[in-house]
């Protein structure tokens, strides 16, 4: 029993079937890839598992609780956390104060009127922020607003405030989408570090076969909305079924 | 059925002005994505430019009266307007009583011009800034519209004639065996608003201009890569929505007599019509208008406003507020127009 | 001290300084001398500042903190003058239960309407406060007020008769008081050619003031805030984070529907009346413009654009065009006929065209308001490149 466990879940919008039965069963610890030409319904499988679209029929168990139905601050409060595409962050806010938020929605839950609380109280919280800093190499960067970083720096960010939250389960929207060659490297030496010093389970919805197949330790082919292959790395790539998938459909 | 018929004719007139403004205000949110406040400033204006050409075409020179005198012995001063003098006395008159059809000649190059000059000069530049922003800056122009005009027409209401002709009363039920007797001026103005929409509606399904408006609507993000003379586009946009307030205002002039608080009056209610209807949904604010006015027609009549006094001010708001809940995007708005 | 760190400690000490000492302040020019129609100290106007001060500190923390644009908010003050002047009708002059009630009604009131409101953000939100607020004016107006069920006394506006049972009242005063102080007393003090004027109603009103901008203040350095300030930034981000904004939004919602509320029964217990006209729309663009004026999102800009438009809609009201000729009577006949021409249209009766112009400048030139604007004079006059002191400040609203 993984800790992620999709069961026939079909999509439809319109007359387009965006995803068909497909199974999938995330096991905890692994980074699960998902992989597959455009249009194959890996985003669609993705706002499904967030709680942005409800599928037309299946189920989505996460360590054995149903999580369809639930908003996406229902969901992150059970434990897992996004990064998006296009890196998601507050950005007219500092760098800590980015964090910072991450830190009270793990501690205080979705929602706490404490309007006369204050904040310079918040020792742990701080120290927490100051850490998660540390530990992805932004404490020199603090009181920056987040809005003047590179991008690199924006999706380390990112990343940071999803690790402040200690969660369970680390849902990758093609974390490197139009990222130079440097900041790819980057991104998957910080994904690496992530893996082996913490050990969160991942799934990494990604395009670029650089990324994947330096960090999957499972790789799921899906293609025209259903998943044709689920095998370690080292045999997916010699595999017929994925070479067709890939050359039948729109090659990259 | 008499009684009933005649809440809905009565719905009618001030439906078609919801309407009209509430599809301007739909055109330049779909197309430009700015929400005008000054939008009912601009019907406003378009009333008192009736109000205007009645002034200056009664303007009249002081003669003395060939052989006549008055009581004193003195010879008589009379007035003759200077169109009488022009235009012999019968044509003069006639055109002074014609004078709000024919300010409809004189609002559309007007409004044309507001229109321009208002985008050009000071929508554009927000179109980048946030809606809040966009807000503000609308409802400053909004209130100097509404002061200007009181500083030039008081703020009294300004009696606005139609024409003899037709400011009479028709029975429109005479085919059908009924009797109902109804002031033709109203009955007017719903065929002109019907005339105004119809072409609206006809210059965007039958023009390429209207193509691409349309298609601006349906997706913001592809008019932009559609290139070529957008800009222009846009500034005609605004002009034509412009005019349409105008035209609704100055045929609305002899219905009510205008005042210079009518732009924020008609303006809340117009947005109450554009998100029952479905922002963003043209088809929507027209339906939702004319549904509205009839709506609060009904709540006008006596019956209604003895069971809850003052029902007729606030039935709107209380239909909008049951809709909102009941369907959040309105009666035909489409998923993703200004969410989240 | 007081929970405050030291830059706002002593922000909070300036702002009380300065209130208490108003009547100085705002008093420079001796009684009987020309400039003396400039002067702002008597009590009617500095009650007027302190009151809509509060208005535009409720108002900052929804629009501020959280970029949701309420053009609403006037309905909350006029609810709470409504509800102060029951309490002076039924119970007795005292202020005390009056602004008790008229917060707690403004607090349900706003909690209603923001719950229906808040179902949808951006323009919809704004229209849809807009809409609930001319709904409140005519029910206030028309609605509410009939022979049967007189709650608003429509375009008269209620107002406290002989008739009245006012059951706690006693021997106690007739006019409207705080245990026994009555608002209206007014002590003067004359030093030279100045008449400073110290007044009760003033002082509680200032009071009220210093506590408002107190608790704005713990708001904005709070966690609660952080997550107001958050909504405004990003909301996706916000609910992807586990975060729900829609309490938080509620939250602030209702809290500024207190404010408003508190200032709706301050009006009531300096003068006590309410009428349906404080709910109209122009009041509700009138704290916005506060608001921006000032500076959207910064502590001190409500206070000083309340004061700020406060002050312009006094002394313009007063001018008219005999008070014209007698400023530019030094000046050939011929021109000063056309500057009074000229500038006529602006002042007087025609303060609201100045107020329209206003709104527009501001939001052209000036997005960070007044604060913002100060701010950035200061730093090109020093050379220093100084980060404001309010970390809040920031002139884009949200998207």
């Amino acid at each position: 029993m993984g800790i992620l466990e999709i069961k026939d879940i079909n999509k439809r919008f319109g007359g387009l079937q965006a995803l068909g039965d497909v199974n999938l069963s995330v096991e905890e610890g692994t980074v699960h890839a998902i992989i597959g030409p455009n249009g194959a319904g890996k985003s669609t499988l993705l706002n499904v598992l967030v709680g942005k679209l409800e599928p037309d029929t299946g189920s989505v168990t996460f360590e054995g609780r149903s999580i369809l139905g639930l908003k996406p601050h229902q969901i992150n409060q059970l434990g897992i956390s996004r990064v998006f595409q296009t890196p998601e962050i507050f950005s007219t806010l500092s760098v800590f104060e980015n964090v910072m938020i991450a830190c009270f929605a793990k501690r205080d839950g979705a929602f706490q009127l404490n309007p006369l609380a204050s904040i310079s109280n918040e020792k742990d919280i701080h120290e927490k922020v100051e850490q998660m800093l540390l530990d992805v190499n932004m404490a020199d960067k603090r009181n920056d607003i987040a809005a003047s970083m590179s991008r690199g720096d924006k999706r380390r960010l990112e990343m940071a405030m999803c690790l402040a939250q200690d969660p369970k389960l680390l849902l990758l929207d093609e974390p490197t989408a139009g990222m130079a060659r440097a900041d790819t490297n980057n991104t998957i030496e910080l994904l690496k570090e992530i893996e082996e010093k913490r050990g969160i389970t991942m799934v990494i919805i990604e395009h670029d076969m650089h990324v994947v197949f330096s960090l999957a330790n499972k790789i799921t082919v899906l293609a025209q909305g259903t998943p044709i292959v689920e095998d370690v790395p080292s045999k997916i790539k010699g595999n017929p079924k994925v070479q067709e998938a890939y050359l039948g459909g729109a090659h990259e | 059925m008499d009684a009933i018929l005649l809440q809905v004719l009565n719905g009618l007139d001030k439906g078609s002005a919801y309407a009209l403004i509430a599809l301007g205000l739909t055109l330049i949110f779909g197309t430009l994505g700015v929400v005008n406040f000054a939008h009912g400033a601009l019907f406003m204006i378009g009333a008192f430019v009736a109000v205007t050409l009645q002034r200056v075409l009664n303007l009249s020179i002081e003669t003395v009266h060939a052989d006549k005198k008055d009581f004193l012995g003195n010879p008589l001063k009379v007035q003759t307007t200077y169109v009488e003098t022009w235009f012999g006395e019968s044509a003069g008159q006639l055109i002074i009583g014609w004078s709000v059809p024919l300010a409809i000649l004189a609002v559309i190059p007007i409004m044309l011009l507001i229109g321009f000059v208002m985008e050009r000069g000071l929508i554009r530049h927000f179109y980048k800034r946030p809606h809040a922003d966009q807000i503000l800056v609308t409802f400053g122009l909004a209130i100097v519209f509404q002061e200007i005009v009181k500083a030039i027409f008081g703020a009294n209401p300004i009696q606005t004639p139609a024409p003899d002709a037709l400011a009479g009363v028709w029975n429109l039920g005479a085919w059908l065996g009924l009797s109902l007797p109804y002031p033709a001026w109203r009955i007017v103005y719903f065929g002109f608003s019907a005339i105004v929409i119809g072409g609206v509606f006809a210059f965007l399904q039958f023009t390429t201009f209207g193509m691409v408006v349309r298609a601006g609507m349906a997706d913001r993000e592809t008019v932009g890569l559609l290139g070529i003379n957008i800009d222009r586009r846009f500034t005609l946009m605004f002009g034509v929505a412009a005019a349409v307030a105008g035209l609704a205002g100055v045929m609305y002039a002899p219905i009510n007599p205008p005042n210079y608080h009518w732009g924020m009056d008609f303006l809340v209610l117009s947005f109450v019509v554009v998100v029952v209807g479905g922002m963003g949904s043209l088809p929507g604010a027209v339906l939702a208008g004319f549904l509205l006015g009839i709506l609060e027609s009904f709540a006008s009549t006596t019956w209604a406003t003895t069971t809850i006094p003052g029902i007729n001010q606030i039935i709107i708001y209380l239909v909008a507020i049951v809709i909102l809940l009941a369907r959040p995007r309105g009666l035909m708005g489409r998923k993703g127009v200004m969410e989240e | 001290m007081f929970g405050l760190d030291k830059v706002d400690t002593r922000t909070f000490l300036f702002v009380v300084a300065i209130t208490l000492l108003a009547p100085f302040i705002l008093n420079p020019f001796p009684s009987e001398s020309a400039l003396a129609q400039f002067n702002a100290g008597y009590p009617d106007l500095m009650q007027r500042f302190v009151i809509f001060g509060i208005f535009a500190i409720g108002f900052n923390i929804l629009f501020g903190l959280t970029g949701y644009l309420s053009f609403g908010h006037a309905a909350f003050l006029g609810v709470g003058s409504y509800a102060a002047v029951w309490m002076f009708k039924l119970l007795s002059f005292n202020i005390v239960p009056a602004i008790a009630l008229s917060i707690i009604v403004a607090g349900l009131f706003s909690l209603v309407i923001g719950y229906i409101c808040l179902r949808r953000s951006g323009i919809y939100f704004s229209i849809l406060t807009l809409a609930f607020a001319q709904m409140s004016f005519a029910m206030a107006y028309s609605v509410l007020s009939n022979p049967s069920f007189n709650l608003t006394n429509g375009e008269t506006g209620l107002q406290v008769y002989a008739s009245d049972p006012q059951y706690l009242k006693g021997n106690g005063p007739d006019n409207t008081h705080l245990f026994g102080l009555e608002m209206n007393s007014t002590a003067t003090l004359e030093i030279g050619a100045w008449a400073f004027q110290f007044n009760i109603g003033f002082y509680v009103c200032a009071a009220f003031m210093i506590a408002a901008f107190y608790i704005a203040m713990r708001i904005f350095r709070s966690p609660f805030g952080l997550m107001l300030r958050a909504i405004k930034t990003n909301q996706t981000r916000l609910n992807y984070t586990g975060l729900n904004s829609r309490p938080y939004m509620l939250a602030a919602f209702v809290i500024s529907g207190m404010y408003a509320g508190l200032a709706g029964g301050l009006l009531a217990a300096t003068d006590p009346l309410a009428g349906a006209e404080r709910m109209q729309w122009t009041a509700s663009g009138e704290v916005v413009l506060m608001t921006i004026l000032g500076g959207a999102g910064t502590l001190l800009g409500p206070v000083l654009g309340a004061a700020f438009i406060k002050y312009f809609e006094n002394i313009f009201s007063k001018i008219n065009d005999t008070v014209l000729h007698t400023w530019f009577s030094f000046m050939p006949e011929s021109i000063e006929n056309f500057l009074v021409a000229i500038i006529y249209p602006f002042v007087g009766k025609g303060w609201h065209l100045t107020l329209g112009l206003m709104f527009m400048l501001i939001v052209i030139f000036l997005p960070g308001g007044l604060v913002d604007g100060g701010m950035r004079i200061w730093n090109r006059i020093t050379g220093k490149n100084r980060t404001q002191a309010d970390p809040v400040a920031d002139p884009k609203p949200a998207e």
